[in-house]
């Protein structure tokens, strides 16, 4: 039996006083798409630097396609394709540079990357830009090549935290749509934090982490049973998303 | 798909991948390059020429004949260069920390000290570009210690280098947001270059204050410029050695320290990862 993608269980993480998260168990299974659902503070990107190790993660286990984080953080990080709520590719260099960069982290080295990285660039349909400098990209063309980044090592879990924030309309459908074609194609699995109900479609995955809990987890569809995901969520957290 | 820490093949790519994402930032900021040079080559062509006639100096080992203020001054310029290419390194650790280029260095799947060493000999090469090209101007100008002393210098540089380097890593580590960076410039880099040999032998310090002189002995900065000084002129000044080693292992260990999330001092930053 193959491992989940991710498996987070009973994690908790404080920062001195403040409780950030409390009692976290998820899991992201194999070629899906999970939604992570909380308004500011919830505890969102806590949960994605415990993921990501910058964090170390004191108790609980947080297992990415079986590889425990504590245990083997390097198997258990190659896996990893991530996001991260800010800008991350240097805007002085193009964004072929960038990606060369980051292939090279992952111990790719040129003579691979370099058809690799054409690959990426198809996939979220930026190739004309390959050899622009990531300061002249717009704010939807520079998030999709944050995501070209994240698949430069054909990872098996892409973590997104907040992947749409600051685009337009247009944009961010674009940005999500391609993340869902990754799932549909390639079979990756991905995490995908936000605070917009509107991104999520009922067939998704749906975790709502409210101050540090996870309050539910299913389908959309059977949180949101008939009175719609708004008005479950207004019931589950007594705030509007 | 073999695993990339796996073989040695992939160890030289990531620090292939780190030192060329430096250099090409590097010669991306042509500012900075001049920065570099222009701030020692006024000291040379300005400060030291109107010092010349105020300090007169005895003969000071390594040289063995009196020298000229400029020839006294350059090995200090040179680690002068180290120091701000060391504290510049650092400014560019914060500035990656704000935006997410430092998470995404991080989530390599190589460890920590590897991925920081990698950055930190990076810094290094850097600098040691910056300092021949000083050199160079330095021997039109007439400053021309023995040849040999060119390539005897380089460990001396790489040492120093590294020493200056870590230290800023390990400032990166203590800075918690960008705007502290100018109180690094007035409470590290100034009180380090002023308080030590570079502008003057130590001798000289101690006859007119013993506790400045005391001082100026201890800061590691004066065993880089020592260091350097004295593999210009083709001799090891082992104490000097000794405390730049000592030095980089210090700083190396408390910057890894710092930026292992094992430890939790990340973790602890407020506005660390957003
Ligand atoms: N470095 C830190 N130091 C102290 N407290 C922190 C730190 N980072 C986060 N917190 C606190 O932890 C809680 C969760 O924050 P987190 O950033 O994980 O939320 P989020 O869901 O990502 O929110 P947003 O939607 O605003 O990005 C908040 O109460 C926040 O104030
Ligand atoms: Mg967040």
């Amino acid at each position: 039996m193959t491992a989940a993608a991710l498996q987070i269980d009973h994690v908790s993480h404080s920062f001195g006083a403040t409780q950030a998260l409390t009692d976290v168990s998820l899991t992201v299974p194999r070629g899906g798409f999970t939604a992570l659902l909380g308004v500011n503070g919830a505890g969102k990107t806590t949960l994605f630097s415990l993921i990501t190790r910058l964090y170390n993660n004191r108790s609980g286990t947080i297992r990415v396609g079986g590889h425990d984080l504590r245990r083997e953080p390097s198997r258990a990080l190659a896996r990893l394709g991530v996001v991260f709520q800010s800008r991350a590719m240097d805007a002085d260099l193009t964004v072929r540079q960038n990606l060369i960069y980051h292939a090279s982290l992952h111990g790719i080295p040129g003579r691979l990357a370099r058809p690799r990285i054409d690959e990426v660039l198809d996939q979220v349909d930026l190739a004309d830009k390959a050899d622009a400098r990531v300061s002249a990209l717009s704010g939807g063309q520079s998030r999709r090549a944050e995501i070209a980044r994240a698949l430069i090592h054909r990872p098996d879990l892409l973590l997104l935290d907040e992947a749409t924030v600051g685009l337009d309309v247009k944009s961010r459908a674009e940005v999500l749509a391609l993340t869902r074609r990754l799932i549909a194609r390639d079979g990756v699995s991905a995490l995908w934090a936000t605070h917009i109900m509107d991104e999520i479609a009922p067939d998704d995955d749906l975790v709502i982490l409210h101050r540090g809990e996870v309050l539910r987890a299913g389908t959309a569809a059977a949180i949101a049973g008939s009175q719609g995901l708004t008005q479950a969520f207004l019931d589950l957290t007594g705030v509007a998303p | 798909m073999t695993h990339p820490t796996g073989s040695a093949r992939g160890w030289l790519t990531a620090f292939m991948g780190i030192s060329r994402r430096e250099t090409l930032r590097f010669i991306n900021q042509r500012g900075r390059f001049l920065a570099a040079l222009v701030r020692p080559l006024v000291w040379l062509f300005i400060f030291a020429a109107g010092f010349r006639a105020v300090l007169g100096l005895s003969i000071t080992p390594p040289y063995q004949t009196y020298v000229l203020y400029e020839v006294y001054v350059t090995p200090g310029l040179v680690a002068m260069i180290q120091l701000f290419n060391g504290m510049q390194s650092s400014l560019s650790m914060v500035y990656d920390r704000e935006t997410g280029a430092m998470r995404t260095l991080l989530v390599s799947p190589f460890p920590r000290w590897f991925l920081l060493g990698s950055k930190l000999i990076a810094g290094v090469i850097v600098s040691i570009i910056q300092v021949f090209t000083f050199l160079a101007i330095a021997w039109f100008w007439g400053i021309r210690p023995p040849v040999w002393g060119y390539v005897a210098v380089i460990p001396a540089l790489i040492v120093s280098g590294l020493m200056l380097g870590a230290m800023g890593l390990f400032l990166s580590s203590a800075i918690r947001q960008l705007e502290n960076f100018a109180g690094v410039m007035n409470f590290v880099i100034f009180p380090m270059f002023f308080a030590s040999s570079a502008l003057y032998p130590l001798w000289r310090m101690r006859e007119s204050s013993p506790l400045l002189h005391d001082i100026c002995a201890f800061n590691p900065f004066t065993h880089a410029v020592e260091l350097i000084r004295f593999a210009l002129y083709l001799q090891v000044n082992w104490t000097s050695l000794a405390v730049v080693m000592g030095c980089l292992a210090g700083f190396f260990g408390a910057a890894a320290f710092m930026y292992d999330p094992q430890k939790g001092l990340w973790a602890r930053r407020k506005g660390g990862p957003a």
